[in-house]
């Protein structure tokens, strides 16, 4: 049952995924992307992650997304504007650009995968809490515990960002 | 009722082919691991709730009318059954008669499917809202609970759910501005991305002290909390009412109906709607109001429990739930037929300045008071807040929000208009 519910799910978000980057409406690829968080928010529930899949509808679907949704139909690009983008140089940063983010993604997966369930062996081994790692405890207690300086840095980065686009749109105003 | 039919319903009620169903369906939730025998139960549920919950939508309606009317002075629908009472009935012939006109502008397949996914999430909420429970004191010996809640689907991170689902009505509303290629739709579902993003963030914050509380985020568990201490709009008063208003501002109810301002936009996201499609968007609003009347209930004043008169049985628990509810379903409605419509920059100026850092200071506040394990701690921030507020007025009375109010909706000369 779960393996079926499994395939289902990928083969929606593999099929929406492509669908969002092959479409010319913006608003449309945003839309099919939503789509797709859902179907990954279900591949999550069958790992029994249930708080991953609620946050990952909760801030990609609900809030970033909408986020995007809100610049594109204020932006509202017109065809000609659109026609720019499939220019030559464009395609070659894209393919340039896609082809760094899967070396990348690569390179994470098959490098790290070990070396975290090892080190989430020791910390557990370590007389650490009993816990289920899709919880909201169990989440929390990697967050706040073993990752605690990790999580901080990345909230300064993603403060340092949000004060640089304030400053960026402060500075045209005035 | 006389003695033979009494009986009769006794029989029924106690013969074994319905209990055999009951057990079968497991409406309790312990049920017995028999899988198509649960799933068949809770499609059972399902198809009752989303009813149900359609059924109130369609009262609410009726309500708002009769209750504005009679707020204003006068009678009301009352001509189609007992009080008007069918008069969402003849509204529903109307609305599925009329002729169901697509523009020839619109965006086809995002103008269609704007107002089901307008709908669906405002239903798909209740899944997790614990309607009613049972008291089992031997519970609480094992180390539980002794208020077991039952709800559609008994998930541990409720309140995540809730907030996630909430933040997906929006797509129905900016999609059906942006689909219908009209200026005032546009700007109606830019209204309302905006608003709700803004808004989002003061709710989840809110709901941040009674998670910190009751330290679950199991919303049978936080029923269970209020009722072995006390309601949460007693321990947490600042959180309620930001949470009242965020929920008033996310439903698109006044005085935060900016996205549909009738003055401004002619009728906002869904000007170019008509029939069922229009009715749709009408129904999801008063939907919307319907379950987060019952979140309000659930998170801040007690659930189902209403210091142990639950304890009686389930159906007084249920009869305790829908009572509160539809208590806050008449505030929805009592509120918008007396405040005045909210400008966009107040809106926005009321979300971002006052409420955000004021939620925040408050779950700061409610971790310092569990930290000391003081309770009144928290009542630290609306006293203060309040009693500043009073103080401003006393003193300043030009400077504060009351006589700012008068002179927006008095006359404006030619100068002070352009401002």
């Amino acid at each position: 049952m779960t393996e079926v519910l499994f395939y289902c799910f990928a083969a929606v978000a593999i099929a929406s995924a492509v669908i969002a980057i092959s479409r010319k409406n913006a608003v449309a690829s945003a839309l099919w992307l939503v789509l797709m968080f859902f179907a990954l928010a279900g591949t999550y529930v069958l790992l029994e992650a249930w708080f991953v899949a609620v946050i990952q509808i909760l801030v990609y679907a609900g809030a970033i997304m909408v986020l995007f949704l809100f610049v594109i139909m204020l932006v509202d690009l017109k065809s000609e504007e659109l026609a720019v983008m499939g220019a030559p140089r464009f395609r070659a940063l894209g393919l340039l650009t896609s082809a760094l983010f899967l070396a990348v993604a690569v390179f994470v997966v098959l490098n790290t995968r070990e070396t975290f369930v090892a080190a989430a062996d020791t910390w557990d081994r370590g007389g650490a809490l009993e816990v289920e790692s899709g919880s909201a405890a169990g989440i929390g207690h990697y967050l706040f515990h073993r990752w605690v300086l990790a999580f901080e840095v990345t909230s300064v980065l993603l403060l340092s960002g949000m004060l640089g686009a304030v400053i960026l749109t402060k500075r045209r105003l005035t | 009722m006389n003695p033979a039919s009494t009986s009769l319903v006794t029989q029924f009620v106690s013969s074994p082919v319905l209990a055999g169903l009951y057990d079968w369906l497991s409406l309790h939730p312990d049920h017995g691991g028999d899988l198509i025998g649960w799933a068949v139960g809770r499609l059972v549920l399902i198809l009752v709730i989303v009813n149900v919950t359609l059924v109130m939508a369609a009262l609410l309606v009726w309500a708002e009318r009769r209750v504005s009317a009679w707020m204003q002075d006068r009678l009301g629908p009352n001509r189609v059954g007992p009080q008007g009472l069918l008069q969402p009935l003849a509204d529903l012939g109307k609305f599925i008669f009329k002729e169901d006109f697509d523009p020839g502008h619109v965006n086809r397949w995002m103008y269609l499917i704007a107002p089901l996914i307008a709908l669906v999430p405002a239903l798909i909420t209740f899944a997790v809202i614990p309607y009613t429970g049972v008291y089992e004191p031997d519970a609480q010996v094992e180390g539980g609970w002794a208020w077991n809640s039952w709800a559609v689907a008994d998930v541990n991170i409720g309140v995540l759910y809730i907030l996630a689902i909430t933040s997906l009505a929006v797509y129905g509303l900016a999609l059906g501005g942006w689909s219908s290629n009209s200026k005032y739709s546009l700007l109606g579902g830019v209204r309302a991305s905006a608003q709700m993003i803004s808004y989002e963030l003061s709710l989840g914050l809110a709901v941040v002290s009674v998670v910190l509380i009751s330290s679950s985020l199991h919303l049978g568990d936080i029923v269970a909390y209020q009722a072995n201490t006390t309601w949460f709009v007693f321990q947490q008063p600042l959180a309620f009412f930001i949470f009242l208003v965020a929920a008033y501002a996310e439903t698109n109810r006044l005085p935060f109906d900016l996205p549909e301002a009738e003055s401004e936009l002619v009728a906002g996201y869904h000007t170019e709607y008509s029939a069922m499609k229009f009715a749709a968007f009408f129904l999801a609003e008063y939907v919307n109001m319907f379950v987060g009347s019952a979140l309000v209930v659930t998170l801040f004043c007690g659930g189902w429990t209403f210091f142990g008169l639950e304890t009686a049985g389930w159906l007084a628990a249920l009869a305790i739930f829908a009572v509160k509810t539809l208590f806050f379903c008449f505030v929805f409605i009592w509120v918008r037929w007396t405040l005045p419509r909210f400008r966009y920059d107040q809106l926005m100026r009321l979300g971002w300045s006052w409420f955000i850092p004021v939620a925040l200071a408050n779950v700061v506040l409610t971790a310092t008071a569990i930290a000391l394990d003081r309770t009144w701690v928290a009542w630290i921030l609306p006293g203060v807040l309040v009693l500043g507020g009073l103080l401003a007025a006393w003193i300043a009375p030009g400077h504060v929000a009351v006589p700012r109010l008068a002179e927006r909706t008095a006359p404006v000369s030619g100068e002070e208009g352009s401002r």
